[in-house]
């Protein structure tokens, strides 16, 4: 034990000497950055951020479009990641053999799906025989518009020029589209990126509308800790768009049309609402005018307003309990103010702390010491961060080991961090790590895209995302402790708990009984 | 600004299947694994019949880009060494492979080479200055240090990634661990724990359960490529046996290290003599005699009523990725299945909305075949419906078979995207150190890329017939047959697969 601690207060000593040259390091990269870096604000609102990083001849971009599932209308869950979906089906000049011709049959499906959703939201004097026969003229317009599609070209273009990476994400605060290619094709990329979002088309929407569905029973229905944390948030949050599922409910994804997401377009992808970050063998003075080019198409329009709802303060202790045929599993959920809280890097040490790596708080109660636990994390920034969201803990329990066991452990860890200092190599560890994996990010042309176009969005400077690296360097032991005792309450809490519903069959069935 | 944890993204649900590599709406590209580019890459557009403006754009010529190779070491005791310098960031990283694992294992000790990889870094190490595994995790994370340790089916791992100033610190880390691990009695106790948790675990998640049970549809329930660690054969697993297997396969002849970053060569290559080159070399890893058979065809369901949809696979085996099939192969599978202008994607996807996540292909393993497959996940009640007209797109490879604009799309998106398999020096050595692991030629480029030039039409006929045959292949269905459109039984005779996990020799663990 004796050699154990002398090895700790040695490494104390290295600790300082290693974040004063990790420091310099992130400095001279930020600077190294900024000389590489031009940012663009073009005349329609749009932000443009070029980073030069010729290591190979590719690049990579990021478009960042600042509005996620919380900005769904009312009845329109999932709206904002179904068009994520319809940005990949073209627009007049790629997806279509005859556009002019599909445009009125693209219109004929609208007003066909308006008549039968009219009829069939009629409480009084619905009429079966006219719903059957405007479900047959849906059908035929759904029909005879499909014939006027070229299925995949968008994708394929892309593909054939050598795209890899190809993909969208949406979650509840924002939609993210991106992929890479060979530096050369900078100009078929700023046309085939300006192209869909300047006018998108619409097509195939109500198939895609059941793939989304299928979605929904890949991530949520048939999966357990999926359906948890949908109960879980949708108990947590009662006023504020974080209580949506970003994938929609069922019966918005059944009745919502392509006209409901064209207003979606129409409100939220708006240049001023929108980041666009490429990084790679880019020469800005030469890409630039390139992406001015095609992207000063874009029409400006006014950036939409958040409009969401604040979530009222909790004051009571929430529990949800889902008796599931899967393992036990504990989570709870304290609310948090948003990314821009003056003590956002709390929250961020805190979850370091208990949750990085072989020495976090958490694994070492919970899995290597009392080993009750097959996996532990508290985080902050659940389900989002640009609203006030929720820090969450939780827990997958070992066989024989119950619930109420790692509830007790977790709120152990969250006492001691409420009641006693954290130790000096503990913060050291938190700072240090903070700044090693800000340099380990720096060398990848997609991850730089994505931070560099998400800080922009953010914090209306990219240069914030190595700012985030001394926001941490500040936090002191004194902030952990008080921002645990203002967190961590019983009335701020919402518990999800699964219980294993019934044992498995010890014998086998005689037909299909497995599990 | 968060960076989500591993554990965020179990939480946050984001699946992991072969056939599904996303947060949200879009596959990604099958990442190909290929050899390095030496020559500059031409890139061509083959003609569309409709010109649009679009296609008016020119490209410039791209810059000449020769990726650096890595310097190639062989000790006289066998250790093969590739240094890779790479001076953008402060930063050196290693990797040692070591041959042996887990097909190499014991039936009657199936989860060894699992608990060796957990237990050999959290063990600790022994001899002079011996530290527990404990004590390394405050030394190494006071530096944003690692050194890890991993286990796969043919080889162990262990790796480390440190800061260039902290270079030394955690070499001799990794060197210790490597030497002389403990192998410590209750971190050993610890991985078994978990690795049971897992077990228990194992029937939660469809995508698992489906991956695991059509891996013993196509090798066979007992095959090492398949089978699963139960209670009884983890429990079987002792110290001994970790300690042994360190003694049997950790000798430099068995080692490949590759190291890149921050760092001089010539220095790099110095130390590296010192700590390995008098290393006495040791039994050289024998490798497992496996057999593998086909697949028996036929039904097979595994019923789950708390899911709404299901998961179905069709299997049969596939290629060796030195069969001479293999670029064919390629190219095949980028046509049927690559993206979505792809056959398989835009009529099962995006034509009639029966699913989210679909795929198949063939697919190639470097020293043993690979599996044929086609899959996907629809809603319970279209199973029948979609296993059929997954049959109908197998069909569909006879009666119409690829196109020469299939396949022209298929070989521009291989060849325009080839510069991402070598576009950092890190995918470079990794790309060597394979090749040198399974004995490839080091320079299989110019090969690769005559080889997926000189498909044809004819070619991809060829391979469609050979390896896929939906009466040769094993069908899974992972779902809630209660809801399912039609019975599996008006397909053919079905077997029920039993899944129940089988309680452990002393009692009940946590089922």
């Amino acid at each position: 034990m004796s050699q154990h601690r002398a090895a700790l207060k040695l490494s104390a000593a290295l600790i300082f000497a290693l974040v004063t040259c990790a420091t310099l390091a992130s400095a001279q990269d930020l600077a190294s950055l900024e000389k590489r870096t031009t940012v663009k604000k073009l005349d329609n609102g749009l932000t443009v951020i070029i980073s030069e990083r010729p290591e190979a001849p590719v690049f990579s971009f990021f478009t960042h479009v600042d509005a996620g599932s919380v900005q769904d209308p009312m009845g329109q869950t999932g709206m904002a990641h179904m068009f994520e979906h319809m940005a990949f089906k073209g627009f007049p000049a790629v997806g279509s053999n005859d556009y002019a011709g599909e445009k009125v049959a693209l219109e004929q499906v609208e007003t066909a799906y308006a008549t039968l959703e009219a009829e069939g939201r009629k409480r009084v004097g619905r009429d079966p025989e006219k719903i059957k026969s405007l479900e047959k003229s849906f059908k035929n317009a759904t029909a005879a518009a499909d014939k006027f599609v070229k299925r995949g070209e968008f994708d394929e273009i892309i593909n054939r020029n050598g795209g890899t990476g190809v993909n969208a994400s949406t979650n509840l605060d924002e939609t993210v589209y991106f992929y890479s290619l060979p530096s050369n094709r900078l100009e078929l990329w700023a046309y085939l990126e300006s192209e869909r979002f300047l006018h998108p088309v619409l097509r195939e929407f109500y198939k895609e509308r059941d793939v989304v569905q299928e979605e929904r029973r890949l991530r949520t229905d048939s999966n357990p800790i999926g359906r948890m944390v949908e109960q879980m948030l949708e108990t947590a949050f009662v006023a504020h768009g974080y209580h949506r599922p970003t994938v929609g409910w069922v019966p918005d994804l059944q009745s919502f049309s392509a006209t409901d997401a064209k207003h979606f377009y129409d409100t939220y992808y708006v240049p001023a609402n929108m980041t666009i970050a490429l990084v790679g063998d880019l020469k800005a003075s030469e890409a630039m005018p390139i992406v001015e080019k095609y992207f000063s198409r874009l029409p400006a329009r006014p950036k939409p307003t958040d409009i969401s709802t604040d979530e009222p303060k909790q004051i009571t202790e929430r529990t949800v309990v889902m008796r599931d045929r899967s393992q036990p599993f504990y989570a709870e959920g304290y609310h948090v103010p948003d990314y821009r809280d003056k003590d956002d890097a709390v929250y961020d040490a805190i979850t370091d702390l208990l949750s990085n790596g072989r020495t976090s708080r958490l694994y070492r109660s919970l899995v290597r010491d009392k080993q009750i636990s097959v996996g532990t994390a508290g985080f902050s920034g659940f389900p989002g961060d640009k609203y006030p969201h929720l820090f969450l803990l939780y827990a997958f329990t070992a066989p024989g080991h119950t619930t109420t066991e790692v509830r007790d452990a977790i709120r152990a860890e969250i006492e001691r961090l409420k009641t006693t200092d954290i130790s000096d190599e503990e913060l050291a560890m938190v700072k240090v790590r903070s700044k090693a994996s800000l340099i380990r990010s720096l060398g990848d042309n997609e991850g730089l895209a994505s931070a560099l176009a998400k800080s922009q969005a953010r914090y209306g400077d990219w240069r914030e995302y190595f700012a985030q690296v001394d926001r941490i360097e500040k936090v002191t032991k004194a902030d952990i402790r008080r921002i645990a005792n203002a967190t961590f309450t019983a009335g701020n809490r919402t518990v999800g708990i699964i219980e294993t519903a019934e044992k498995a069959p010890a014998a086998k069935p005689a037909t299909g009984g497995a599990q | 600004m968060k960076q989500p944890t591993p554990e965020t993204a179990v939480i946050l649900s984001v699946a992991k299947d072969p056939y599904l590599t996303t947060t949200t709406g879009h596959t990604m590209k099958i990442v190909r694994t290929l050899a390095l580019l030496i020559v500059v890459l031409s890139l061509t557009i083959s003609a569309f019949t409709q010109a649009a403006d679009w296609e008016q754009i020119q490209f410039p010529k791209l810059h000449d880009f020769k990726p650096q190779q890595p310097k190639r070491i062989v000790f006289p005791n066998g250790m093969v060494i590739f240094l890779q310098e790479d001076h953008e960031l402060p930063l050196i990283d290693g990797s040692a492979r070591i041959r042996g694992g887990s097909r190499e294992e014991p039936a009657a000790k199936v989860g060894l080479v699992d608990i060796f990889s957990e237990a050999w870094r959290t063990g600790g190490t022994s001899g002079d200055n011996a530290k527990s595994g404990d004590d390394l995790d405050d030394y190494l994370e006071a530096r944003a240090a690692n050194v890890e340790t991993g286990g796969g089916s043919d080889s162990t791992t262990i790796s480390f990634s440190c800061l260039k100033g902290d270079f030394d610190e955690v070499f001799n880390v990794f060197d210790k661990l490597l030497r002389s691990p403990a192998f410590r009695d209750d971190k050993v106790d610890l991985a078994k724990n978990q690795a049971f948790g897992g077990i228990a675990r194992r029937n939660d998640d469809v995508g698992a359960i489906t991956r695991r049970e059509s891996r013993k549809l196509v090798y066979g329930a007992t095959s090492p490529y398949a089978r699963e660690t139960e209670y009884a054969t983890l429990a079987a697993v002792t110290q001994a046996d970790l300690v042994a297997w360190h003694k049997q396969y950790v000798h430099p002849n068995n080692i490949i290290l590759g190291i890149s970053g921050d760092f001089d060569s010539a220095k790099m290559e110095a130390r590296l003599r010192q700590a390995y080159e008098s290393w006495a070399k040791g039994p050289a890893a024998k490798r497992a005699d496996i057999a593998i058979a086909p697949p028996t065809p036929g039904y097979y369901l595994i019923n789950k009523s708390d899911v709404n949809q299901s998961n179905i696979r069709l299997v049969d085996l596939g290629i060796r990725r030195d069969s001479p099939d293999y670029y064919a192969a390629t190219v095949f599978n980028e046509a049927f299945a690559g993206g979505f202008s792809s056959r398989l994607f835009a009529h099962i996807r995006s034509e009639k909305g029966l699913a989210y996540s679909v795929g198949g292909g063939i697919s190639a393993n470097y020293d043993h075949v690979g599996t044929a497959s086609l899959g996907m996940g629809t809603k319970s009640e279209s199973t029948v419906q979609a296993i059929q007209a997954l049959y109908e797109e197998i069909d569909g490879l006879a009666t119409h078979p690829l196109t020469d604009a299939e396949l022209n799309l298929a070989k521009d998106s291989i060849l325009n995207s080839f510069i991402f398999q070598f576009d950092s020096p890190d995918k470079v050595l990794r790309e060597k150190m394979a090749y040198e692991f399974y004995g490839y030629p080091l320079d299989s480029l110019e090969r690769y890329r005559a080889g997926v030039e000189a498909i044809t039409t004819a070619d991809l006929a060829r391979v469609a017939a050979k390896y896929l045959h939906k009466e040769r292949m094993a069908v899974l269905v992972v779902g809630n047959s209660a809801d399912f459109d039609k019975p599996l039984s008006t397909l053919g005779p079905v077997k029920d697969v039993d899944i129940t996990i089988p309680p452990p020799p002393g009692g009940e663990k946590g089922q």
